[in-house]
């Protein structure tokens, strides 16, 4: 087999992550019925290769449960990510670009948020939201843009230096003008890495969050849920209940990290060479 | 230092005027709360079978009928008091229980941050220096891993291990159970507090290796340090006499800001191990509606993450000469 040069490698570690979390995604969706399905005639199974994770307490197939949670964290995850990478974006920019004011009240509204400690701010907005899933897809997707925003903030600090942006400026183009033109382009590669990065942070939030009990319904097959159930059955030796869902979250939240992770790498030219 | 002073008293400023702001956003927050505190701590049916006056009482006590800006005016300025307010699930002045709980905290929160600190620098440091050996692949790896893994999973297998499965350290609480308070030793306190201790910081690692790793890399690839190493210079010596210096501020800011971290994985970490510490006030003030409490808990929480930058800016005076000496510093 014709060996693979770095760029090729990363391309393709790219797609594969990319792959299994479509993959888990769409099986957790189609599976969602099979998860509830309680059996009792199974119940109390440690892994075995019918029932890969084993089954819990109910005869609930652990393998489908969690898949269908994990595909709910990566649906969060995706909104979350959404929400906050846009308006981190949008942030960024404004703050860069609209004078001093603006770029203070920016800068104090992020010092704010990450004064918060971010469990903490999760509890308050969940509790705002008087709890429940929309507690959570609210707290999670408002509370990551923080530091993508910053970011953004000091490239486009940077960017402004510039001297094609001050020629731009000279022309006579309108500062939104110069921003959409000449730096939403410049920033993309960015803001796209930013956005997959954020996952993670969003992912395994939203797990400790419902795993703490704020959120989901104990029926609902949230990872979050399912670790936190298994808890009381930990004393009982049923260690298959808590290990394996949690391996397969590490491993979707380790996935993410890679595929953020090589897309920078295939974006950026300063590794091109890889 | 001048210059220094003039930095640090508007810096101090503006975390006072960031608490107050804190204070004000955690306030609004909870008030948008539909959570009825009657529904949720009395229950339905208990709330069925009492009488208008009672209801009417409960309601006083719980603060429902006032209105939020008025709520806010009278618990604002009874906290600048020192007045946080009375716990409603605890019954005792939230200042007291936060005293308490913040006790039991306090060393799970610093060893762990210590811990975590010295143990990700050095191992930073190490990867850092020995780039693409082995060494540096473990250690690159075991971060990678630790990043992507939360602190409550990490929490439970640890139990299982080492509670469970080996029996060799207690369940959970920072006491054994139905023991008198005089009748605790500290190896009492100790064994309970290991594995809470031990789940913060092998989580609190991977941050601080992962920085100070890339720090040390672009470090060895700087042209002073060529010419040490054209000079003979050992790599201890290397490391004493540049990558230390050069490394330890960023490392310091980076470990100053993960105090929010830590208090947040202390959070999930104590709920799981029934550590009576102020992460596991905070979830049951969240989950049992006790406002009061969740707000003190709230500030004192940003307080503690402001004064660790407040303390990194100071600190970056005594570590940074080029500040310590008076100039535009950074």
């Amino acid at each position: 087999m014709r060996r693979m040069n770095g760029r090729q490698k990363t391309a393709l570690l790219f797609g594969a992550a990319v792959i299994f979390l479509v993959l888990v995604t769409i099986a957790g969706q189609v599976l969602s019925e099979a998860a509830m399905a309680t059996d009792f005639s199974r119940k109390d199974r440690p892994p075995c290769p019918e029932y890969l994770f084993g089954t819990d307490w109910m005869g609930r197939d652990m393998f489908v449960r969690t898949l269908t949670g994990l595909s709910m964290s990566i649906r969060i995850g995706l909104l979350a990510a959404g929400v906050s990478s846009l308006l981190a974006l949008f942030l960024g920019i404004v703050s860069a670009t609209m004078g001093r004011a603006v770029d203070s009240l920016v800068t104090w509204v992020i010092d704010l948020v990450m004064g918060i400690p971010h469990i903490l701010l999760l509890i308050l907005i969940s509790y705002a939201c008087g709890k429940g899933f929309k507690g959570v897809v609210i707290g999670v997707s408002l509370t990551h843009w923080t530091s993508l925003a910053r970011l953004i903030r000091g490239e486009v600090l940077q960017l402004k230096e510039a001297s094609y942006i001050k020629a731009a400026g000279k022309l006579g183009l309108s500062p939104w003008q110069i921003a959409w033109k000449h730096m939403v382009p410049h920033l993309f590669p960015q803001f796209l890495v930013g956005l997959i990065l954020l996952f993670p942070h969003a992912i395994l939030h939203e797990a400790s969050i419902t795993f703490l009990g704020f959120g989901l319904s104990p029926e609902q097959p949230a990872v979050g849920v399912i670790l936190s159930e298994s808890m009381q059955y930990l004393a009982m030796g049923k260690w298959w209940l808590a290990l394996f869902p949690g391996l397969l979250l590490v491993l979707t939240v380790a996935l993410f990290d890679v595929a953020g992770e090589s897309l920078r790498k295939l974006l950026d030219p300063g590794s091109a060479h890889v | 230092m001048k210059h220094h002073l003039i930095f640090l008293s508007k810096q101090a400023i503006r975390m006072i005027l960031l608490l107050v702001c804190v204070s004000i956003a955690a306030f609004f927050l909870v008030s948008l709360s539909p959570v009825d505190p009657l529904q949720a701590n009395v229950g339905q049916a208990a709330l069925g079978s009492m009488s208008q006056e009672q209801i009417a009482k409960l309601n006083a006590y719980w603060g429902v009928d006032q209105p939020p800006l008025e709520r806010f005016l009278s618990w604002a300025s009874d906290f600048f008091r020192g007045d946080m307010g009375i716990s409603l699930l605890y019954r005792r002045p939230v200042s007291e229980v936060i005293a308490v709980k913040f006790a039991n905290s306090i060393w799970l929160l610093a060893i762990a941050w210590v811990v975590s600190g010295v143990m990700g620098f050095c191992l930073g440091a190490l990867a850092g220096m020995k780039q693409g050996t082995w060494v540096d692949k473990v250690i690159k790896g075991y971060s990678l891993v630790i990043a992507s893994t939360p602190a409550f999973w990490l929490a439970l297998v640890l139990l299982m291990i080492f509670a469970v499965w080996l029996k060799v350290l207690p369940v959970g609480l920072s006491v054994p159970i139905g023991m008198e308070a005089a009748g605790v030793t500290l190896a009492d306190r100790i064994r309970h507090a290991v594995l809470p201790a031990l789940t913060l910081s092998i989580t609190g690692i991977s941050n601080i290796t992962l920085h100070t790793r890339e720090k040390m890399i672009d470090i060895m690839e700087s042209d002073y340090v060529l010419f040490a190493r054209a000079r003979g210079e050992s790599n201890w010596s290397i490391f004493k006499n540049h990558g230390f210096r050069n490394v330890i501020l960023p490392a310091l800011t980076l470990q100053f800001a993960s105090i929010s971290e830590i208090f947040g994985g202390s959070v999930l970490v104590e709920e799981i191990f029934s550590y009576p510490g102020l992460g596991q006030a905070a979830v049951t003030a969240g989950i049992g509606s006790d406002v009061p409490l969740l707000l003190g808990i709230t500030v004192i929480s940003a307080a503690i993450v402001f004064g660790g930058n407040l303390a990194a800016n100071i600190l970056y005076g005594i570590v940074d000469p080029r500040i310590r000496k008076g100039g535009a510093g950074l």
